[in-house]
């Protein structure tokens, strides 16, 4: 097949796709090897040697709600023993934003992308500030961690079966139309998934139970990402894995390294130092407090949303600097590195063109024009949470190293 | 070896380099798309090499 | 002093601009010298070459811009850097808010304009391959602008071209015309029923120029660059333009403007020739038809003659080659020499910025005073004039420089010169001429010496120059005007060697 055809392949199946919001499990008897002592995180694989401030927070406050360690000391000397066994959620059908730790016990959200009959799995997004995500855990985010799991989870859960799921990519495609992102602007998107739930938790809580679960929902702001990263990993997964195809399928950072996956090159992981993050900082905090740019919510930015759907949500730059002319400006940019233009989400003032959609190595090498993300930025030290907001892209080392085993694979 | 089919009158050009060489057709009515030109894989010539062993053909059947 | 470089990673910018801009830094007081290049090997090796290497400067990639100045002292240095930079930015940002949309890929322009037809290439040669190559892919045809083209690319890019029914307009390929628009430097001239193949530039426009104050007009001129008609290539794009004209509906007649071919390609041409049933005018500057010429085809030796010979055959007459291009006006020009026998012996310099012109009078003067002549006739547009300088027809310093020089040197006596008009050329060729023109004619004469200035125009009557305007500025300078280069390098001989006046004006002239 020709690269063109391939790629069209993965085009295809990527626009084929949904995601359907349709459960709340344990992730012990869902996500495919998740067994004891299992630690999934966010990005490529990483050892605990190498585990920023973050991810080891966070690693530390899993193991206390595992019950594998009753103090961080404990965790960490646990961590350090080699008796945790570490892997990218990626290689589980898994995925979550930042250090997007996973161990069994926690709740996961089941996202299916039906025509592929492909299921992905996200922990619930806990909200803002000290959050286990950003490496936070003391007793505060244990308490909410455990709220979320054993209260949140099964009422979530209850709502969505007497839902019958809910189309999470439809919401996306209306949010899009409203200004949103989907990465780190999610004000339209969040509001219209507690209008869809609200009548489904209604239907199966008690009033105080609903209230309660209603108001943390909105208060997280970002409720949906966790299950819109977990929609954009199905279909895209979906398109994974055909020869010759030079689209990329994930883009992942565990704040030590960035790495992405090519479709024609499968599982393979092309990595580079994570990069600096360059946004505007909440007061108190500056460059020097900031980890590097970490996370799998890249997954966003990899299905055309996020900063490549940017100029549909000029508002963005206020969180993440800059102005609505350079909105515009950068997704016109990745419309210089992608292969298509998305047939359901659509840009008003770009006259309804679709976001730009199937990043292409060899475009990005070529023009040395890589993938802009939008993201969060968490403190360097763990515990504290996110500080700030901004701007980083993908280090082209990724790409031409993804461009030199494409193209061996092919020659062979 | 196939005839050239020379261009009809609407000439429309991608003008890659001088932007003296867009501006001399504009003025002659030309209609001109005047690229942001810069070498390959900023001039990584290995990098760019391999770029134009994988490059699409317009030839290539959709599938 | 040391150099003072400062490099601007990932800032390209074309060669036009950067040498603008440096031209106008050298102006600057106590600057001596300023080089503003991309960080390309090829340009490496130049600031090399030039002693303007700097170790800051070797550190630049293809992608970064290298300021080096050379000034009196560190200050201006700086100052210079800083306004070279201050400068580039302001271009960048006017364009930019000129909400022009600039894509970085030739895929994402073919997006914005599917309609295109044409992808016209005027970048460092070393990267042109690929980009020609990606536009054959695009089924586009090419425009080449660009020299410095390995040989081989250029094969291989022919052949592709070839193979799919595509244009190859180049490499090295100054001027073009397609459907009634010009390409690279190009003379306005009519749209209308002659075809040109032309591995020239100034010699292409110097025929449609006439061709156009003769009242006809272009179908389309194929240029397939300079190189075309060597052995290497083989005439690959000569062959393939002259089967596109014939099979155009616009096209009523062809005309071949080169310098001579190589044999083997000659003979593929003139068997190629001999297939077309219109019309065919061959201008191979020097060259002999040779025994197997076809009998439809006229030779003609100069470029004058290849326009004059085109339009008697359409008008169903037969071409004869005259002395003269126009023989009333030379004499007149003869007429206005103050003692013309004050010339013989004396050294001809040509100062040409068209190519091909600069051949043609190299050619005629070899004929007229046989191959071991003493004068010197220059292409200014050659590499060794043009590094790191604009071509002249677009600056004209170099040739000013030189001609105000020549009015020192005492044993020249006769200097010959064009003046070329045209989309792309400077706005006002005329006035920095007449000022070198008058410079030299000063010196030479506080030396008590002499210099004739002739020179020749091309141009037409819708140049954006003027055509009247600059035929005024050098007739009042007291420059000799002539029809044709021809005739110009002609009168030129005559006066070096008064033999030739008396054979050739007293049989052609009234």
């Amino acid at each position: 097949m020709s690269i063109k055809q391939a790629n069209q392949e993965a085009i295809r199946r990527i626009e084929e796709g949904n995601a359907m919001w349709i459960d709340l499990r344990l992730a012990c008897d869902v996500v495919p090897g998740m067994e004891d002592h299992t630690v999934l995180h966010a990005g490529p694989p990483v050892g605990w040697e190498n585990m920023c401030g973050p991810m080891r927070g966070a690693v530390i406050g899993a193991c206390m709600f595992e019950g594998w360690a009753s103090t961080p000391e404990e965790a960490i000397a646990l961590a350090a023993s080699g008796k945790l066994r570490f892997d990218s959620s990626h290689h589980h059908r898994a995925i979550g934003p930042m250090s997007g730790i996973i161990t069994p016990s926690m709740q996961v959200n089941v996202v299916r992308n039906e025509r592929f009959g492909l299921d992905t799995f996200s922990t619930l997004y806990m909200g803002t500030g000290k959050v286990l995500r950003h490496g936070a855990y003391d007793e505060t985010v244990m308490a909410k961690l455990r709220w979320m799991n054993h209260e949140l989870a099964p009422l979530l859960k209850a709502a969505l079966q007497h839902a019958g799921g809910i189309d999470i990519m439809a919401l996306v495609a209306q949010a899009v139309q409203m200004g949103d992102e989907m990465h780190n602007r999610n004000k339209a998107s969040n509001p219209l998934l507690i209008t869809q739930l609200a009548p489904h938790l209604v239907a199966v809580g008690e009033r105080a139970q609903v209230i309660e679960a209603l108001k943390f929902i909105d208060n997280a702001g970002h409720f949906i990402l966790n299950m819109v990263m977990a929609g954009c990993k199905s279909i895209l997964d979906a398109a994974s894995g055909i020869a010759d195809s030079t689209i990329v399928t994930a883009i992942a950072r565990n704040g030590y390294e960035t790495g992405i996956r090519v479709s024609g090159t499968g599982d393979r992981w092309f990595t580079a130092p994570a990069p600096q993050i360059k946004g505007v900082f909440f007061p108190g905090y500056g460059p020097d407090d900031a980890n590097p740019d970490m996370g799998d919510s890249a997954i966003t930015e990899t299905l055309g949303l996020g900063s490549l759907a940017m100029a549909g949500a000029p508002a963005v730059v206020q969180y993440v600097g800059g102005t609505p002319e350079f909105a515009i400006e950068t997704t016109m940019n990745m419309f210089e590195i992608t292969v298509a233009e998305s047939k359901t989400l659509k840009m008003p003032n770009l006259n309804f063109r679709g976001t730009p959609l199937g990043i292409d190595i060899r475009k990005v090498v070529k023009t040395g024009i890589t993938p802009v993300i939008n993201t969060g930025i968490s403190c360097k030290r763990a515990g504290v949470g996110q500080i700030g907001a901004g701007l980083t892209a993908v280090p082209i080392a990724c790409f031409e190293k993804a461009l030199e085993a494409f193209a061996t694979a092919r020659a062979v | 070896m196939k005839i050239v089919d020379l261009p009809a009158d609407d000439l429309q050009v991608v003008n890659i380099g001088l932007e003296s060489f867009a501006q001399d057709l504009r003025d002659q009515g030309v209609v001109v798309v005047q690229l942001d030109w810069r070498p390959p894989a900023g001039g990584n010539a290995r990098m760019a090499a391999l770029l134009a062993s994988l490059e699409d053909d317009d030839d290539d059947e959709a599938s | 002093m040391p150099l003072k470089t400062q490099v601007m990673v990932s800032f390209y910018q074309d060669s036009v601009i950067l040498m603008r801009v440096a031209a106008q830094l050298r102006t600057l007081p106590d600057v001596r010298e300023v080089a503003m290049f991309m960080g390309t090997p090829a340009n490496h090796a130049l600031l090399e070459q030039v002693g303007l290497a700097t170790d800051t400067g070797r550190q630049a990639g293809p992608n970064d811009l290298i300021i080096t100045v050379d000034a009196n002292d560190d200050g201006v240095a700086a100052d210079a850097i800083a306004a070279a930079k201050t400068q580039l930015l302001e271009t960048r940002k006017a364009r930019e808010e000129s909400s022009e949309f600039r894509p970085r890929s030739l895929e994402s322009a073919l997006q914005a304009m599917p309609g295109a037809s044409l992808v016209s290439l005027s970048i460092p040669g070393p990267y042109v391959k690929d980009e020609a190559l990606s536009a054959l892919r695009h089924n586009r045809h090419l425009f080449i602008f660009s020299d410095n083209v390995p040989v081989e690319d250029e094969v291989q890019i022919k052949r592709e071209a070839q193979r799919r029914g595509l244009l190859c307009m180049g490499p090295d390929q100054g001027t073009a015309y397609l459907g009634g628009k010009g390409l690279g430097f190009a003379n306005v001239v009519k749209r209308g029923r002659v075809g040109c193949v032309a591995a020239s530039g100034t010699g292409l426009q110097a025929v449609v120029s006439r061709l156009d104050a003769l009242g006809e007009g272009v179908s389309h001129a194929i240029g397939v660059g300079g190189r075309d008609l060597s052995e290497a290539v083989g005439g690959l794009m000569a062959l393939q333009a002259l089967d596109a004209l014939a099979a155009d509906r616009e096209t009523q007649a062809i005309v071949l403007i080169s310098k001579p071919p190589h044999p083997s390609v000659l003979a593929r041409v003139i068997d190629k020739m001999a297939t077309i049933a219109k019309p065919i005018v061959v201008c191979c500057i020097g060259a002999a038809p040779g025994a197997a010429a076809a009998n439809r085809l006229v030779w003609v030796e100069t470029l004058d003659q290849a326009a004059d010979a085109v339009v008697a055959l359409l008008a169903g007459r037969t071409w004869q080659a005259a002395r003269f291009s126009d023989g009333k006006q030379l004499a007149a020009q003869w007429a206005r020499l103050d003692k013309p026998e004050a010339f013989a012996g004396r050294q001809i310099l040509g100062l040409y910025t068209g190519g091909t012109l600069a051949y043609e009078t190299g050619h005629l003067l070899q004929q007229a005073l046989g191959a071991d002549h003493p004068h010197r006739i220059l292409d200014l547009g050659d590499d060794e004039y043009t590094i790191g300088r604009p071509h002249p027809m677009i600056d004209p310093r170099v040739r000013t420089e030189m001609i105000v020089k020549a009015g020192g040197d005492a044993a020249v006596g006769v200097m010959l010169l064009d003046l070329v008009l045209g989309l792309g050329a400077n706005e006002n060729p005329a006035e920095s001429l007449v000022s070198a023109v008058h410079e030299a004619r000063r010196i030479a004469a506080d030396n008590g010496g002499r210099i004739a200035f002739l020179a020749s125009i091309l141009g037409t009557a819708g140049d954006p120059q003027g055509l009247e305007s600059q035929t005024a500025q050098l007739h009042e300078a007291g420059i000799h005007l002539f029809a044709t280069n021809a005739d110009a390098a002609r009168c030129a001989a005559m006066l070096v060697k008064p033999q030739l006046q008396a054979a050739w004006m007293n049989r052609e002239c009234p």
